[in-house]
């Protein structure tokens, strides 16, 4: 038996290894590094759901320099253009995904303190993760990627676009304005974590909570004054002024007082929503999205009325206490009041099947079929502030799209291709053309490790780091683990500390 | 016609109106039910184009085009709608637990790890939340299974977690409920699990690969020495001396090791799949799958042991980074074209409506739609031996039946009409009735 896990353990780390060289396979199905010119690209014979404009029967869509250079009944190609058969098939501007965690390197939280505005996720975007590929294959092409909601106020956000198999470094959306996460309610007064033994941490109540956000932006509107008291100093032509000192913490809260940053606030109750509205007016800062939100049906005409957006799930309740009120019509019932509303993965798996998600706005709560479908594309477009660049099948706009082979608002309707920047990045056909070479790959690498571990064997006693190594075995998890999750996520939605979302 | 349905109607408002708040009333006609011009999935023949279904007594009096209407029966004119078995979901924790996050309303798992004798039906709740809500999205009977896991429950730690009872999705009391309260004996098999979750550290503790499988050795040996047990307890019953001493645990186990009762086994990975095929083959006990995410590795010993799997839902995230982005999609049609008989199961309550969802979805990626129909009617009931009674539209089975606007499996399908037990079932919740409160919110003055 223990010749067996040897074998395993090496196994493993041999794949882990050549995970590079796997995923290398699966990168850009043109090809193309994004050094040279994206390629000129007719998708011929499509039905075009622009949402922006309605739908067209049966259009072209014409991709020159990575955006959409024309839309509409039959486009001349040049002679060097790639052409799409789309007949029978369906376009749609990429899925947007307002609420993500994928792509990170470790844990979401950083639960230590209730103010973690210091920590930036742009940081340790994780350009491996093999859930960008599932969610690209999900037609999602750009995802607003946040920390969990351990804080009252979080981490710094940042908005990237699934290009899978470019480097981290190439994963932010360029110009998208950043945010910060904002949680309330029982997440950030820890009601679910209260874990023996470690020390208790404030807030532990909404009124709590509404006071860290009150005394973080009250320290952050003095830090901003000294600030601009040395810049005036300076600007007058004064030599000497000493700079104040820099505040990692507030910095960023003072990018939300001056418009910015966004503030993406993680919420439930319909009470928690009002208060963090009315510290937004105190502070004059502007709240741009409330994420989850399920409550805000409740309360949606002040929503409305600050000019928010809503984040929100489709058909998810009962996990908590403050979810067990949430109603799937949430999403109608706020867009019929005036509110701007997307819905959100908050989980990997939960992304690669949003559009059916906006479909249930249809059943629940009667949206029509164009503004089911801009739940998932030009309104968190709009909540994300990257509408003139994405989000509807427009001229001038990314080549960010994907087609399907049915309706999208259907649980029948399967990605054929995800485009981002006028790139193919998601090809069904060639992935699964692809299989069979990875399955070899994969059988000979195998091969080759079980051969290693005879060779050594055969050579005699082994050297006393290898034996250290082997003992922690650290890639037996890989394929020992014991039962995968239950999916979708976590009962504690993005608050869970072990790397939960 | 006509006045018949504004009947009808009037009895759904009156009775919404007297049954206003927690304890509304689920139920409202009895007699004679005849549904007309229907399309007809029987599921046991070619649909029927303008079909009537006739229900007596709670049970399915006649199916067929042309069929009389008995004098004084309840007419739901279904011109342009379609008629199904009510979708049937084979795992879920319903009425053992309400809210995920809050233990004092969870009661799925005993503590333990030899339950036999704990059984579902004892613990649900027949007011519980989720059954109006489930019920919504044309689930008409489930498997309540105790320590199944699950978005809403704390987990399952249990080898003998305790016996799943079969409901159907209406009644007051949990009997007027039952469909057999004995339905299966529940497994979590164990895993072999290297890494844990450290509170006191907050850390991910890991653990030699050797350790652990030493372990899950160690509880594969306790389960077989416990079925062994109860082997012999059964036989000692059967003429019991002097000094024989009862054991309700033991006892509880008699059906299971007489092969009446089902063992209900969550397994999912390969390994876990091979020795709880392997063991229950060599114990001569009758073995339900559920989970099966691996399944596919598994699929010659599965189909060679005739083993039925219930699948976890579709949409989730593949086990292995390596494997195809579309494993579990894929999964279900690669098991039934080898010939394993597949069901489709929640695993939950809050995402029990998305059984037709998880369905459609394998359907998309290969599974023929008639069997993703029956994977979510025919098979479960089969399953559990329920056939006789459950998942066609066929005459003498119970009458529980849906009648939509369209694929019952589709996301934007409207839920028309419900029967559970013959009986005209409100598809109204809490959350219909808290979308039309605030619907009628006059708008706030700013």
């Amino acid at each position: 038996m223990k010749t067996r896990a040897n074998i395993l353990c090496l196994a493993a780390a041999f794949l882990v290894a050549t995970a590079g060289l796997l995923s290398a396979r699966e990168k850009p199905a043109s090809g193309a590094s994004l050094d040279a010119a994206a390629p000129v690209i007719l998708i011929r014979n499509a039905t075009i759901l622009t949402v922006s404009h309605g739908t067209i029967d049966k259009g072209d869509i014409l991709i020159k320099d990575g955006k959409i250079a024309a839309v509409g009944g039959t486009l001349k190609a040049p002679a060097d253009a790639v052409v799409i058969d789309a007949t029978g098939q369906f376009v749609t501007p990429g899925i947007i995904d307002c609420h993500s965690h994928i792509a990170v390197d470790g844990s979401v939280n950083e639960g230590s303190v209730s103010v973690s505005s210091m920590v930036n996720i742009a940081d340790v975007l994780n350009s491996d993760d093999i859930s960008i590929w599932r969610d690209l294959a999900g037609g999602v092409t750009t995802a607003n990627i946040l920390h969990g909601s351990a804080n009252s106020i979080g981490g710094q956000t940042v908005v990237i676009k699934l290009r899978w198999g470019q480097p981290a470094a190439k994963l932010p959306f360029e110009g998208a304005l950043p945010g910060i996460k904002f949680a309330l309610g029982e997440n950030p007064k820890r009601s679910n974590f209260r874990v023996s033994g470690a020390p208790e941490r404030y807030p532990a109540t909404r009124m709590g909570v509404e006071e860290t956000i009150r005394g973080a932006f009250t320290e952050a509107r003095d830090y901003k004054k000294s600030w601009d008291d040395y810049n005036k100093r300076v600007a007058s032509g004064e030599k000497n002024a000493i700079p104040p000192r820099r505040n990692l913490k507030l910095d960023p809260l003072v990018e939300v007082l001056e418009g910015k940053r966004y503030v993406h606030a993680h919420c439930y109750r319909e009470d928690e929503i009002l208060m963090l509205l009315r510290v937004a007016k105190e502070f004059g800062f502007h709240v741009q999205t409330l994420q989850h939100v399920l409550e805000g049906y409740k309360v949606a005409d002040e929503i409305a009325a600050a000019g928010t957006g809503a984040s929100t799930f489709s058909d998810w309740w009962a996990y908590k206490v403050e979810a067990y009120e949430a109603i799937p019509y949430n999403a109608a019932l706020m867009t019929r009041r005036g509110v701007l509303v997307s819905i959100n993965s908050d989980d990997a798996a939960e992304a690669t099947h949003l559009n059916q998600e906006a479909a249930k706005s249809i059943l629940y709560g009667g949206l029509t079929h164009d503004e089911a479908l801009k739940l998932v594309t030009l309104n968190p477009a709009i909540q994300l502030g990257i509408e003139k660049r994405v989000g509807s099948i427009d001229v001038g706009k990314d080549a960010d799209l994907a087609i399907y082979n049915h309706d999208p608002l259907s649980a029948y309707a399967v990605v054929q291709k995800t485009l981002i920047d006028g790139r193919v990045y998601f090809d069904r056909e060639k992935e699964i053309a692809g299989r069979a070479a990875l399955e070899k790959e994969k059988k000979d690498l195998l091969e080759k490790a079980r051969k290693k571990q005879e060779e050594e064997k055969k050579a005699g006693a082994k050297k006393p780091e290898e034996k250290k190594a082997e003992e922690k075995k650290p890639d037996e998890k890989k394929s020992e683990e014991k039962k995968p999750e239950d999916k979708p996520k976590p009962p504690q939605d993005d608050a869970g500390q072990g790397g939960a979302q | 016609m006509k006045r018949l349905l504004l009947n009808f109607l009037g009895a759904v408002l009156v009775l919404t109106l007297l049954g206003a708040g927690a304890g509304k009333a689920q139920t409202f006609t009895a007699g004679d039910i005849a549904i007309t011009h229907a399309k007809i999935f029987t599921l046991a023949g070619p649909p029927i184009e303008d079909g009537t279904v006739v229900i007596h007594a709670g049970k399915i009096a006649a199916v067929g085009a042309g069929i009389p209407i008995p004098a004084g029966a309840q007419v739901i004119d279904a011109k342009g709608l379609q008629v199904y078995p009510g979708l049937f979901d084979p795992v879920t924790q319903m009425g053992l637990s309400e809210i995920g996050a809050v233990n004092a309303t969870v009661d799925t798992t005993e503590t333990g790890s030899f339950n036999p004798d704990v059984t579902a039906a004892t613990a649900i709740l027949p007011s519980s939340a989720h059954i109006p809500v489930t019920r919504a999205s044309g689930i008409t009977e489930v498997i309540a299974a105790p320590a199944s896991g699950g978005f809403d429950s704390r987990g399952a730690s249990n080898l003998v977690g305790g016996q799943a009872s079969a409901i159907h999705l209406s009644g007051w009391t949990a009997e007027e409920m039952l469909i057999n309260k004995h339905a299966a004996m529940v497994v979590d098999w164990p895993g072999i699990e290297t890494r844990s979750f450290d509170f006191s550290t907050f850390s991910i503790k890991e653990k030699p690969f050797a350790d652990a499988k030493k372990e899950y050795d160690k509880q594969v040996n306790e389960l077989a020495d416990y079925v062994e047990q109860a082997r012999h307890y059964a036989q000692a019953l059967q003429s019991p001396g002097t000094g024989f001493q009862r054991d309700v645990k033991l006892e509880a186990m008699g059906p299971v090791v007489r092969g009446e009762m089902p063992l209900l086994i969550f397994a999912d990975r390969a390994r876990q799949i091979r020795d709880a095929v392997e063991f229950c083959d060599k114990q001569k006990l009758k073995i339900i799958l559920a989970g099966g995410t691996e399944a596919w590795k598994e699929k010659d010993l599965l189909r060679s042991k005739s083993v039925p799997v219930i699948l976890r839902p579709t949409l989730g995230e593949p086990p292995e980074e390596d494997d195809a982005y579309d494993r579990l999609l894929t999964q279900p049609e690669e098991l039934r074209a080898a010939g394993i008989k597949i069901a489709f199961g929640s695993f939950d309550n809050s995402f029990a409506r998305r059984l037709g969802q998880n369905a459609a979805n394998a359907i998309a990626h290969g599974l023929p739609y008639e069997e993703g129909l029956k994977a979510v009617t025919l098979y479960p009931a089969q399953m559990f031996g329920l056939d006789a009674q459950l998942g066609t539209v066929e005459t003498g089975k119970t009458a529980n039946l849906i009648v939509t606007n369209g694929d019952p499996l589709e996301v934007t399908t409207d839920i028309r009409y419900l029967l559970i037990k013959g009986q005209l079932t409100s598809t109204d919740n809490k959350q219909k009735a808290l979308y039309e409160k605030y619907l009628s919110r006059p708008k706030a003055a700013h």
